[in-house]
Formats: structure tokens, sequence, C-alpha cells
């Protein structure tokens, strides 16, 4: 009888913190964030109708906008692509037992550390396009690394520093790109553009940034998976006590892991500078960090997920311009849709609905279904 | 150890301040006055922060939680024409905010990061999904100048003539002490939020104090918001609460979870900014204002790095109770 499979029983809704335990049944990874974003969507159809706008319509023109058209794919992709990679810094985290809540101030600084790197050099693309992004990359590192070493060596919640950290570089960011970095002559707060050496380019309709970060995605998943260093992570994250007696420099790792997470949230923003924006902006990217914390959850901590989690938050972003141009719905709607999608994903709610309906059927139909 | 160096520093600025009353005392005022504005909404912000932690649980949806009170107190007031309605409107805004995140964290027992950053996105959301132009508040926030105290030099243009929201903030801030380390509910929520377990062999419901004390802390979140919407934009403007919940985070461990403490680290970083903008606008010297607003989030990391064996949050701070 399966009922008693530890992993089924072992998972329950009383556990208060299982996206650090990164163990998940198949079936409830799938089945959890699924209903939870219909759910969201049903609520978010409620506020929609009370505006005096059909759902069904507002949603139609959401989808159709971005996945209707080669443009609009395009856009799609373009909006997932630092999603992707904000969304894999956040797992990292999270599953060596981190909350990185700075995903959004080490994009920041990554973006801009891309821009400068973009503008300042000249250089053959080959050679500059991965400067660009690695430059990005050590940025959103070390920012991320303040918190990492308070983290591991002085025992300071990485929560509590990551939001500092995001709020001071913002203020950073703001400051570097109205003064020492400004375009001159301009009355707008921005850097120069970066040179076309160190542009990404688009293979046909897909960014190679688009590409770039589902390579990373692939890579994180088999690294978890396969790795010693990936193993460490884990099992840092599901119990730190445990690794220090397995001689897992438990300090080490935590520090290791903040930095990779920071290294992919940089790796977000310098993707978005190098192939979108062209240049940095303090008023870009607004929100890309924190919508990373929904798209981890969402795909529980699993780097492959993360890829649909993030088409998904980017095809409701790019459409939500559209939206608000068609039916005068305030874009704004996705974050309600977002926020309870996060609710449901990670209250009770619906995991207590899922088993007890499971609980009945179980007996019929067995485990196996949903080996994805 | 810790006293010695706030007593130090206090005699130092009351000083420095005295000095600058004599050399120009309308801008000193003026100075003072912002920065007690400034403080006002992060004096109340921190004690949501402070009781919240005290009980054992981490509140990063103070932010939403203001943002909400201010879009709901702002509207209330705007449509019923009524102010103090209004005011009440922001405040229960608060109270079903603090409700909603205590129903996460403690009876849920939801990851609390993850509850109090659903309240930020889903404010965000909602205060602008509804927001609407052409409203206005009927009225400005009375003035209270309260007679004899107000015509001390210095101290009364500043601390005794302003709206009454600011009289609340401090008053809170007192009250708060004096509940939390002289009374009964004050020691229970302290070991609550230190050592549940021994709180509960001792007969205090762990789970039922953590829930009303998460939520009774919302409504100060709810004053907050209507403060910043009611009194001091007498408007309301998408995510204007602008970081100040954070910065009641940084605060609140500047004060070392203490609400006299906090008070005075809010006073701190108003009395920068205003001093700085001063400085800005005098043209004396050009310090980026970025500066100044990173500066409690900065000098909150350097204080955790440097005294992180000294001062600790309170011990079972974002750990959900399980009785054993």
């Amino acid at each position: 009888m399966s009922v008693t499979d530890p992993a089924q029983t072992d998972l329950g809704y009383t556990d208060p913190n299982p996206m650090r335990a990164g163990r998940w049944p198949r079936v409830q990874a799938v089945a959890i964030p699924v209903v939870s974003v219909l759910l969201a969507f049903a609520i978010g159809g409620i506020l929609i109708w009370l505006q005096g706008v059909n759902p069904l319509y507002a949603y139609w023109v959401l989808f159709q906008n971005a996945l209707g058209s080669s443009e609009g794919l395009l856009r799609v992709m373009e909006k997932s692509t630092p999603l992707i990679l904000t969304g894999l810094a956040v797992t990292i985290g999270l599953r060596t037992g981190l909350f990185n809540i700075g995903a959004q101030g080490q994009l920041l600084v990554g973006a801009l550390g891309a821009a400068w790197a973009g503008y300042n050099f000249q250089l053959p693309a080959l050679v500059h396009i991965p400067f660009a992004i690695v430059f990005g990359m050590l940025c959103g590192a070390a920012w991320a690394s303040i918190a990492g070493v308070l983290r591991a060596y002085r025992s300071v919640s990485e929560v509590i520093t990551t939001i500092m950290l995001n709020a001071v570089a913002i203020a950073l960011v703001d400051y570097l790109a109205s003064r020492p970095l400004k375009e001159l002559d301009q009355p707008i707060t921005r850097t120069p553009p970066i040179a076309e050496s160190a542009a990404l380019p688009d293979f046909g309709i897909v960014p190679s940034g688009f590409l770039i970060a589902l390579a990373v995605a692939i890579f994180f998943s088999w690294f978890l998976t396969r790795t010693n260093q990936g193993f460490r992570f884990n099992t840092v994250g599901m119990n730190p006590s445990a690794a220090n007696y397995a001689g897992i420099g438990v300090k080490k790792t935590i520090f290791l892991a903040m930095a990779v997470s920071g290294a992919l949230a940089g790796m977000g923003g310098a993707v978005e500078t190098l192939g979108i924006t062209g240049r940095f902006e303090p008023t870009f990217n607004a929100g890309l960090g924190f919508d990373g914390i929904t798209i981890a959850l969402l795909a529980r901590a699993n780097p492959i997920a993360t890829i649909p989690a993030a088409l998904l938050v980017g095809t409701l972003r790019s459409g939500a311009a559209t939206l608000q141009f068609e039916t005068g719905i305030e874009p704004e709607v996705v974050d309600v849709i977002l926020a309870l999608t996060l609710l449901f994903v990670a209250a009770p709610i619906v995991s207590r609905l899922l088993l007890r309906k499971k609980a009945q059927k179980r007996t019929s139909a067995g485990s196996g279904w949903g080996g994805a | 150890m810790r006293a010695r160096y706030a007593y130090a520093l206090t005699i130092i600025i009351s000083s420095f301040i005295l000095l600058a009353f004599v050399l120009d005392e309308t801008r000193t005022v003026s100075v003072l006055s912002f920065s007690l504005r400034y403080a006002v909404p992060l004096i109340l912000a921190a004690m949501v922060g402070i009781i919240c932690e005290r009980s054992g649980v981490i509140n990063i949806g103070i932010e939403g939680q203001m943002l909400m009170s201010a879009f709901a107190g702002f509207f209330g007031a705007a449509l019923t024409g009524n102010l103090i309605i209004g005011t009440l409107i922001g405040v229960g805004t608060g109270l079903i905010m603090g409700a909603f995140l205590a129903t996460g964290a403690v009876t849920w027992k939801m990851d609390q990061i993850i509850a109090g950053t659903i309240i930020n996105i889903l404010a965000t959301g909602l205060t602008s999904f509804f927001y609407a132009q052409g409203y206005v508040l009927p009225a400005i926030t009375p003035q209270l100048r309260v007679p004899v105290l107000a015509d001390i030099p210095l101290i009364g243009p500043v601390f005794f003539d302003n709206g009454l929201f600011t009289y609340a903030a401090i008053l809170t801030a007192f009250v708060l002490w004096i509940l939390l380390f002289k009374t009964i509910w004050g020691l229970r929520t302290r070991a609550v939020g230190e050592m549940p377990g021994s709180a509960d062999t001792s007969g205090v419901n762990v789970q039922r104090m953590r829930f009303l004390n998460v939520t009774f802390a919302g409504a100060l979140a709810g004053l907050a918001g209507a403060y910043l919407s009611i009194e001091a934009a007498s408007n309301f403007d998408r995510g204007m609460t602008a970081g100040r919940g954070f910065t009641a985070l940084a605060i609140m461990i500047f004060g070392a979870w203490n609400p006299i403490g906090a008070m005075a680290a809010a006073l701190f970083f108003g009395l920068a900014n205003g001093l700085a903008s001063q400085l800005q606008t005098d043209e004396v010297i050009d310090i980026p204002p970025q500066f100044i607003n990173m500066l409690p989030y900065v000098l909150t990391i350097v204080l955790l790095a440097i005294v992180s064996g000294r001062i600790k949050p309170p011990a079972a701070v974002g750990k959900p109770y399980e009785k054993e």
C-alpha cells in the first residue's frame, strides 16, 4: 500500500518548511503548482469581472498577445530570460537552506556591471559578450557574498542582510548611473549604450540570452543531482548538522551557495542589459528579482521546473501592457495573480485539498502517475 | 556597556543640536521638524517589527501592510469625507493584514518569509489595481499645539506642535516599552519569542499569543500607513511606502528590539536625512541623496557584522512552534 510510502507521509502539510527539505513526491510537485495557478487565475478573474470586463476575454487578450505571434513569442522569451536566471538564483539558495531575498539587488548590480563592461571596452564580440556577462555575474556574486559571509561566519540571517542589500543596491546603482557612469550631455539618468560587440544577438526569433538561460537551468539540474558540490549544497540544505558530521564544510558551502546564487541573479541582469535594454537605466529591471522568488517556489526549487514557471510569469508580464491597452485593466493584476499563486503554493490550502482527495483515490490509482 | 555608548552619543548629538540652535534658530527647528516627520512612520513600523519578532515571528510584510492601509485609509477618508473614519479604516486594514500574516505564519506554520513576501506583492498589486485618480481629502489633519509645552524654545516647536499621528507614534513607543518590560503580557510575549517550549510548559498558549500579537501589531502598521496618506502626503500614490517597511526592520535591529531604542534610531536617521537635505539646499556640501537613503541599511549591515554575537534577535524568531 503506497499510503505508507515514506516520501508521501513525510511530506504532509504539517511540514512548516518543506521547500528547504528539498524532497518532493512527483505527483504533488506538479499538481500543487498547477492547481495553485488555476485558483489564482480564478480569483484574478473575479477581480477583473468586478472592473466590468469579461475575465475570459481579458485572459484571452493576455495570452493571445503573448503567444499568438512571433513578435509576441519573442517578447515572452525576452521577458522570461532574466526570470529563469533569478528563479535559479533563489532555487540554489533554497536547496542550500538559504532564502535569498536579495536577487533583485544582485540583478541590479549585475545589470549595471555588464553595462559598464559593455560600453567601456572595444573588443571582438566573441570576447566582449562573455566578458561582459562574466563581469555582471561577478558583480552579483560579490554583492551576494556580503550576505554570504555574514551568514556563514557571523550567523547573521541572510534574509535581513539581503533585504538591506536590496535597498543599498537600489540607491547605489541610482547614484552610479546618475553621476560617475552617467551618459554625458543627457538629461536622463542612464549609462551610455553598450558597444555593438557586446550586444547579444537573436537567432531567428530566439534571443540568444534565452538559450543561455535554458542551458544554465539544465546545467544546474545536472549540478545539483550529479556532482559532489551539488550534493554538498543539498545536504547542507537538508540537514546542516548531519552535513557537518559527514565532513562537509558547512560554512564554506553556505558562502559558496550564496555567491553562486548572486552570480545567477547578476547574470540575469547582465543578459537583460546586453540582450534587451542595451544600457543601464535605474527604472529598468524593477521586480525581476522578486518574481524570481515566486518562480522558484512555483518550481518547488527544481531547476528544470523554473523554465515553465518563468515562461508563465514572463507571458503574464509581457501580456499585461496589452491587457491594459485593450481593456483598461491595470497591469498590476498580474502581481495579484502571482501573489495568490505564491500563497496557494506555499500555504497548506491546496496541498490539504489534494491530499484529502488523493487519500480516497489512492487505493485504486496507485502511485504511478506523474513521472515528469 | 552599550548603554554607555548610547548615552555618550545622545549627549554629543544634543550638544551639537544646541549649538546649531544658538547659531541659527529657524533652520535648526526646520531640520528637526523634518527629522521628526521622517521618523514618525518608521517609529510605528518598527514597533510592528518589534512586537512580531519579540513574539517569535519575522514580519517582512510591514511594507505591504502599510501600503494597503495607506490606500484604504486615504480612500476611506476621501469617500466618507471624514478623516477619523478614514484613519479607522486604515487601522482596520492593518489589523486584517496582521491577521493575514498571523494565519499564514502562526496557524498554518508557513514559512514566515514567504508569508511576508506574499503580503508585499499582494499589496503592490491590489493598491495599483484599484487605484483611482481624482480623490481628495476633506480636510488636513488637525494640528495639536500643546499649551505651555509648545512655548519651550527648541523642544516646543519641534515636539509639541504637530499632527495627532506624531503624538500617537511617540506615545506608542513609550507605552510599548512599558508593556514589553513591565507587564505580564510583555513577559509572556518575550518568553514566547525566546523559549516557546518553556513558555508552553508554564501555561502560556504560544500559538494564541503569537496570533494575537502579530494581528494587533498589524493595527500599528495600519496607523503608519494612514499617517503616510492622510497626514503626511494628504494623497495616495502607488508604492508610496517607498521601502519604509524595510527601513523599519533596520531601525528595529539598530534599536536592539527595544521600542525606545528603535525610536531613537528612527530619530537619528531622520536627523541625518534632514541635515543632509538642508546642507544640500544651502549648497554647503554635496552629499548625493542616495547615500543618505542607504545610510540606515549600510549601518545596520555593519552593526550586524560587528556585534552579531552580542545583539541578537529573539531566539525563536522565524521558527513555527511545534508542541513536543
